[in-house]
């Protein structure tokens, strides 16, 4: 057993830290204010290739599979959570299509997501279906007098959607078959029949930008249908399982910065005579934080490492994304404590930490569905 | 053509500065970093090969881990990189180290059209003194200080920058340049694909056989033994006392400021 990253993918973390360093630190906190959409760091992504990670060289990709995802993904997520689940949910959609579709799809789509500098985009959440993917009320009727299906309905919740260039949609094309009856589809941005309504307003990961999409008789060619007809639901569960794994790096990456921003304010403030350090309730508070972060980190690895290994990784993406995220929760709810008074502080950037951490608990399925999906797992064995 | 950029791994002295009980620096103990100004004179010779397709080759003297900061700079857009590694070349000073590195040069070959480029000054010495040793050793002209480079043919025109403007100067090739960063010099970050593909390109470590029998090696001038410098003692200087301040704004006050500058010989 070796636990020692490549040198390829020891290069790569330090590359995703500079770059965060460098790049996404800087505005983090003025993203997290404008609840801007941060274009040119995303143009940035782009160029260095962070956006093509997973996706094989000849569709524009840079290589590499779940593992690389996790390292960049997390070194983002140290300085910009909002930065660092645009790229996290971005590559869902190229390797949905990488995975599902057929060759011309993956020579027409690849690479306008992998380095033509477009945003992807991942379509299944309505009003009335959250974890609940078979009460998507979307449908999408065939007409065969022109080869297309025509889709009508309403996404929420959708990241990136209202930015993106190209997006994975679910719609029913046989209504009454539930799950069984949802197809996926690719979609284009400008496609007639398809516009944007709220874009919503939240708590935390504010500079990735969340929207509602509307379809009003939009046509699609049947050639954009993702995989097969009513096959939708396998994809789905496919993409989400994977995302999974994007978003524990997320919760991972907020957790290893929250650590050693407390250690470093540990040390330096004073109260009664010395570094708060010295005191054993905050050493233990660290300890605790450093031991449950290496816990999940060793998770989401070995999660990510089964994926990339072609084994099933359905129960591990689950517990590695329930763990790491709720153990996000805790870790920067306690360095905040550490930070007392300043870590409240909007000037501070725990404050805004604690507000992003807590999405990962709940977007790509929420802590108490991937306990139904453990407990199923581990029961059914 | 093909542009050399000689690049230094030195100590990073944002972390923790050790030093051994000779005065060395304690390089083991200290994470390192790729010499500033050397990454300056890489973008140069990046953006050059961009224009031009050059081939742009990062040399390096030091031990075998300075393999990684080779490969970084693969990662970052070089075509090749040379190691320079051995025992008998350790603990030299500029003036051994210049005349290793300018035998390298020599031994993978230099031609009309080619440039060696090297950061101003590394940040652990502060000598800037192998770039310049390196253009005496080979015979070069040189150009020192150099914020832009453009090449055109055997030409190449370089704006040096002073203290207080800058010149514009013409110069056939092969020549040396030293590299200077300014506010819109930005080395490039590394690109995944180039990281793909650094363990890929031709990496080339040169070693004391290969290296002991050309002309510019003189066997009494290398490493440690061979070295005319020698560290007596090295320490941290005193702190500066608080400065003198003087309060008012009146002729009174000026004067007195005028007459302790003129004391100090500051004006």
């Amino acid at each position: 057993m070796d636990f020692s990253l490549t040198k390829e993918q020891a290069m790569l973390k330090k590359l995703a830290a500079q770059f965060a360093e460098e790049e996404l630190e800087p505005v983090a906190a003025e993203i997290d204010e404008t609840h801007e959409f941060p274009v040119e760091n995303f143009a940035k992504m782009v160029k260095l290739g962070f956006t093509g990670i997973g996706v094989k060289e000849e569709y524009g990709g840079t290589g590499g599979g779940m593992l690389e995802k996790v390292i960049a993904v997390s070194e983002f997520a140290k300085k910009c959570m909002a930065s660092a689940a645009t790229l996290s949910i971005h590559l869902i959609a190229p390797h949905t299509i990488q995975d599902f579709g057929t060759e011309e799809q993956k020579q027409k789509y690849l690479p306008r997501l992998t380095k033509g500098g477009e945003l992807g985009a991942f379509a299944l959440t309505e009003p009335n279906a959250g974890s609940d993917a078979a009460g998507v009320k979307t449908v999408a009727v065939y007409d065969e007098a022109t080869d297309e299906y025509v889709i009508n309905g309403t996404k929420c919740f959708i990241s990136g959607g209202a930015r993106a260039g190209v997006l994975v949609i679910f719609a029913m094309t046989e209504p009454k078959m539930g799950t069984r009856g949802m197809s996926a589809f690719i979609i284009e941005a400008g496609m007639p029949g398809f516009t944007y309504g709220k874009i919503e307003n939240k708590m935390g990961i504010r500079g990735s930008e969340t929207a509602e999409l509307v379809f009003e008789d939009l046509r699609v060619p049947a050639s954009n249908m993702l995989g097969k007809k009513n096959g939708g639901f396998k994809i789905a569960m496919k993409a989400l399982n994977a995302a999974r794994i994007g978003v524990a790096a997320q919760a991972q990456g907020v957790a290893d910065e929250a650590i050693a921003l407390a250690v470093q304010y540990a040390g330096e403030r004073v109260q009664f005579g010395k570094p708060i350090a010295a005191l054993q309730g905050i050493q233990w508070y660290i300890a605790d934080m450093a031991t449950k972060t290496e816990a999940a980190r060793n998770l989401t690895y070995y999660a990510a490492w089964l994926a990339d290994s072609g084994k099933d990784f359905m129960c591990e993406a689950a517990m590695c994304k329930y763990n790491a995220a709720e153990n996000a929760r805790f870790v920067v709810n306690l360095a905040l404590q550490i930070h007392g008074g300043y870590g409240y502080m909007h000037d501070y950037p725990l404050e805004r930490m604690y507000r992003d951490a807590k999405i990962t608990e709940i977007y790509e399925g929420t802590a108490e569905v991937h306990k139904v999906v453990i407990s199923r797992a581990v029961m059914n064995k | 053509m093909r542009i050399y950029v000689c690049v230094k791994q030195v100590p990073d002295t944002s972390g923790v500065v050790a030093v051994n009980e000779d005065g060395t620096l304690n390089r083991a103990s200290m994470q390192t970093i790729i010499n500033p100004d050397d990454l300056v004179a890489m973008e140069q010779a990046l953006m050059i090969k961009d224009a031009t397709g050059c081939q742009v080759t990062a040399v390096t003297m030091g031990p075998p881990p300075a393999e990684g900061m080779l490969r970084e700079l693969l990662a970052m857009g070089a075509d090749d990189a040379i190691l320079i590694s051995a025992r008998e070349f350790g603990g030299s000073d500029t003036f051994a180290t210049s005349q290793i590195i300018a035998a390298a040069i020599t031994y993978t070959g230099l031609n009309d059209e080619d440039m060696i480029f090297c950061g101003r000054q590394a940040i652990d010495g502060d000598t800037a003194q192998v770039g310049p040793q390196i253009a005496e050793k080979l015979n070069l002209p040189q150009i020192s200080y150099a914020a832009e480079i453009k090449k055109e043919g055997n030409e190449v025109t370089v704006k040096r920058m002073l203290e207080d403007g800058y010149m514009m100067i013409k110069q056939q090739t092969p020549c040396l340049v030293t590299c200077i960063s300014d506010q819109d010099s930005h080395p490039r970050m590394m690109s995944i694909a180039g990281i793909n593909a650094a363990y890929k390109k031709p990496y080339t470590v040169l070693d004391f056989e290969t290296l002991k029998d050309e002309p510019l090696i003189e066997l009494d001038k290398i490493g440690l033994k061979g070295s005319p410098t020698n560290i007596f003692v090295s320490f941290t200087p005193p702190l500066k006392g608080i400065g003198v301040m003087l309060e008012g704004n009146d002729k009174k006050t000026t004067d007195k400021l005028a007459s302790m500058l003129l004391e100090k010989h500051v004006i």
